[in-house]
């Protein structure tokens, strides 16, 4: 099975270890993976932005780069929501519905494609997990809270299940957006700080000693604010605690 | 008008008023998730509502003629307004028929939305909210910050103290049962005296031609029942086919809005009173027009239950108030950029498209996604908000360039090595005033990888 990576951006540029963690990781799974070495952006950033238009050619340029995988994964349900939903607005070709209908979040393609069911990792540590918004409402990898009448679980708690040694805190709010939101956070920066420092705070105070998610944006907000007020806690990639291993 | 952000950033100055309002609001969610729970076929019931509501959408003219024709066979006076001056104009000659100067009110953010008080006011009528949230609001001149509970943003001490001021109550007196109390006392005198009763309409029943009020207070009916004369004003898309449609809704409305099962009253009014007169006035105000643009056509579907602002976690954090707009949160982020997107075209920009307002909303409007798309129209009718658009299409084929592309990754990561703690020298001023900038690591992904990759050959 050929496995085509895709690296958001800025965790290509700031998060190599989640990036190099994902890799790894489906490599000692068995995956044949490459990466792709002329990929860009998935468009996101421009489209929330509100100028989908511009983005086609990053739209177009993601099938090209992509089209000959028969998965591509991203450790990103961001990026992901956005090329299965958004690229709605390209002509739909074969290789854009092929493109659009491979495109999996890393959890989802261990789970559902790989079908895994144990993995020998350990992470000995108190964790919390934050539930990236695209990855839990836009690509139900879970069950929002909003959708009362369903078990709240997803399949990053399913993956986290199975490290040896990792405890999950109960948190407060199960699934309140971290307050990232792309162009959101350099627009409405009161307000999405608020939220971090809120976030933070029910991860904090039930002793996490660790924040995960599936989203290194999240992460990378979190992270601004936990560094700026000296926070004692950290941020991974669920990438990197699921590959805390070797063979 | 002040951005959004602007007005968000002064509601955050006072840290820990904005944590008491975002736990207030968070309750009222609580409370709905607890009543929802108790629902096993919660889901089922919001895909048949939306149902409802988009079919009623599909045929709103036949079901406008056929609720008109029956509303007339029982003795009501139907009127039709175009937008919100024929609303006024038709509610102020009603009045004017009848030598009437004083007028209670009660559950209308359609007459919020037509701006019906100052308009009165200025014709030297009295209008009296009836409703104690509503009350309080209009005592102090503002407009609500919630379409549910208008008041929410006031803390009980402020109520207090205005309750003493207005209605000489004791000073510092908090206890809100005895506030009430006050209150009523005040309100049934008003009552007494009004020759004229509007309402707001929750859903118009097209078979029936009768109009069904929900509320917990009970002041729409007695505001009817007291007055010869009874209104009720009534936005054209809350008509429903049938009755018995209406047990779908009524499931769903209070417990999405405060966690009841269901309100306290669920009025129908039919015909007028002996002697009296009823009038129904149906209003477009740009609601035929968002019916015209397909991919904003259910956000008609709302029910105006305010379960989209008490989930939404920016309303909760900037209050009602910061959307300048008669429906704020959520939803009214996707219904007031169609009336004026100038006005309001920042609007759709005050969400991080989290999407919980999508999943908490009764009638299942895709709330988020529809804010997505109208950040794609107000970029491309070139307002400021939604960015420099040369500069966005250059960025656009930037982006699609693997070259350029790499080297401006690379240049920035090796700027930040260079500069470490200096970012406010690289402008990122807005991300770093409260928050540091990722420390940047020595090699990219892609430097590794091709390392990796070429050591393995
Ligand atoms: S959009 Fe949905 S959740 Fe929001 S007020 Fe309307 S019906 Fe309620």
């Amino acid at each position: 099975m050929k496995v085509g990576l895709f690296i958001p951006c800025y965790m290509d540029q700031f998060y190599p270890q989640a990036a190099i963690a994902t890799y790894k990781l489906l490599v000692k799974l068995g995956c044949d993976v490459a990466y792709p070495e002329g990929q860009t952006c998935c468009g996101q950033p421009l489209a929330n932005a509100g100028n989908e238009a511009a983005s086609r050619g990053s739209y177009l340029h993601f099938v090209t780069m992509f089209e000959k995988y028969d998965y591509i994964v991203a450790p990103s349900g961001s990026c992901v929501y956005h090329v299965r939903h958004h690229f709605d607005t390209l002509e739909q070709t074969e290789a854009v519905k092929k493109v659009r209908a491979k495109t999996l979040d890393l959890t989802e393609f261990l789970l559902d494609v790989l079908q895994i069911s144990s993995l020998p990792a350990k992470y000995p540590h108190k964790v919390g997990l934050h539930q990236s918004c695209h990855g839990l409402r836009g690509l139900h990898l879970g069950t929002s809270s909003e959708l009362v009448n369903k078990p709240l679980a997803s399949k990053l708690h399913e993956l986290l299940s199975m490290v040896e040694g990792l405890t999950l805190v109960e948190l407060d709010r199960k699934d309140e957006c971290c307050g990232f939101g792309g162009t959101f956070s350099v627009k409405e920066p009161d307000i999405s700080v608020k939220m971090g420092k809120d976030r933070i705070r029910d991860h904090f105070s039930k002793g996490a000693e660790v924040i995960t998610a599936g989203d290194m944006s999240c992460l990378m907000h979190l992270e601004g604010i936990i560094s700026r007020q000296n926070i004692p806690i950290k941020v991974i990639h669920i990438a990197e605690i699921l590959n805390t291993y070797e063979i | 008008m002040m951005p959004h952000a602007q007005k968000a950033a002064i509601f955050n100055k006072d840290e820990a008023r904005t944590d008491w309002h975002d736990a207030s609001l968070w309750m009222v969610r609580k409370k709905r998730d607890f009543a929802v729970s108790e629902i096993p076929e919660w889901e089922f019931l919001r895909e048949f509502a939306s149902d409802i509501k988009m079919h009623t959408l599909s045929k709103l003219d036949d079901y406008l003629e056929s609720f008109e024709k029956a509303a007339i066979q029982n003795g009501a006076i139907v009127h039709w307004a175009a937008d919100a001056k024929e609303h006024n104009d038709i509610v102020l000659s009603i009045l004017n028929k009848h030598q009437a100067k004083k007028m209670v009110k009660s559950k209308s953010m359609l007459t919020e939305e037509c701006h019906l008080n100052e308009f009165l006011e200025h014709h030297n009528i009295e209008v009296i909210d009836s409703d104690l949230g509503e009350r309080i609001i209009q005592m102090l001149n503002e407009p609500p910050s919630h379409i549910v509970l208008p008041a929410i943003h006031l803390k009980k001490e402020e109520i207090g103290e205005l309750f003493h001021r207005e209605l000489h109550t004791e000073k510092g007196a908090t206890d809100p049962q005895y506030l009430t109390e006050a209150a009523r006392h005040h309100l049934r005198e008003k009552f007494h005296t009004a020759q004229v009763a509007l309402t707001g309409v929750n859903f118009g029943i097209a078979e029936t031609g009768e109009i069904v009020v929900c509320t917990n207070e009970g002041n729409a009916d007695m505001g009817v029942h007291l007055t010869p004369v009874q209104i009720h004003s009534m936005g054209i898309e809350k008509l429903i086919p049938r009755r018995s449609d209406l047990a779908v809704f009524t499931r769903l409305l209070a417990r999405s809005a405060t966690g009841q099962p269901v309100t306290v009253f669920t009025s129908h009014h039919r015909n007028p009173k002996p002697a009296g007169e009823m009038h129904i006035i149906l209003v477009d105000n740009g609601r035929t027009e968002q019916l015209g643009k397909p991919d904003f056509r259910s956000s008609l579907k709302c029910i105006r239950c305010g379960a989209c602002m008490n989930t939404c976690p920016i309303y909760r954090r900037s209050g009602g108030h910061s959307y300048e707009t008669t429906i704020p949160g959520p939803i009214g982020s996707i219904l007031t950029p169609g009336i004026d997107l100038k006005k309001h075209g920042q609007l759709p920009f005050a969400s991080t498209l989290c999407g919980s307002c999508t999943d908490v909303c009764p009638v299942k409007i895709d709330i988020h996604t529809q804010l997505y798309k109208w950040r794609q129209i107000v970029s491309e009718a070139g307002l400021p908000e939604g960015g420099n658009k040369t500069m966005m299409s250059i960025m656009g084929s930037g982006l699609a360039s693997p070259s350029f592309f790499h080297r401006l990754g690379n240049i920035g990561r090796k700027l930040l090595r260079l500069f470490p703690g200096k970012e406010r020298f690289l402008s990122f001023t807005v991300w770093t005033k409260d928050r540091d900038l990722p420390k940047a690591p020595v090699e990219s992904f892609r430097e590794w990888y091709v390392k990796q990759t070429k050591d393995g050959q």
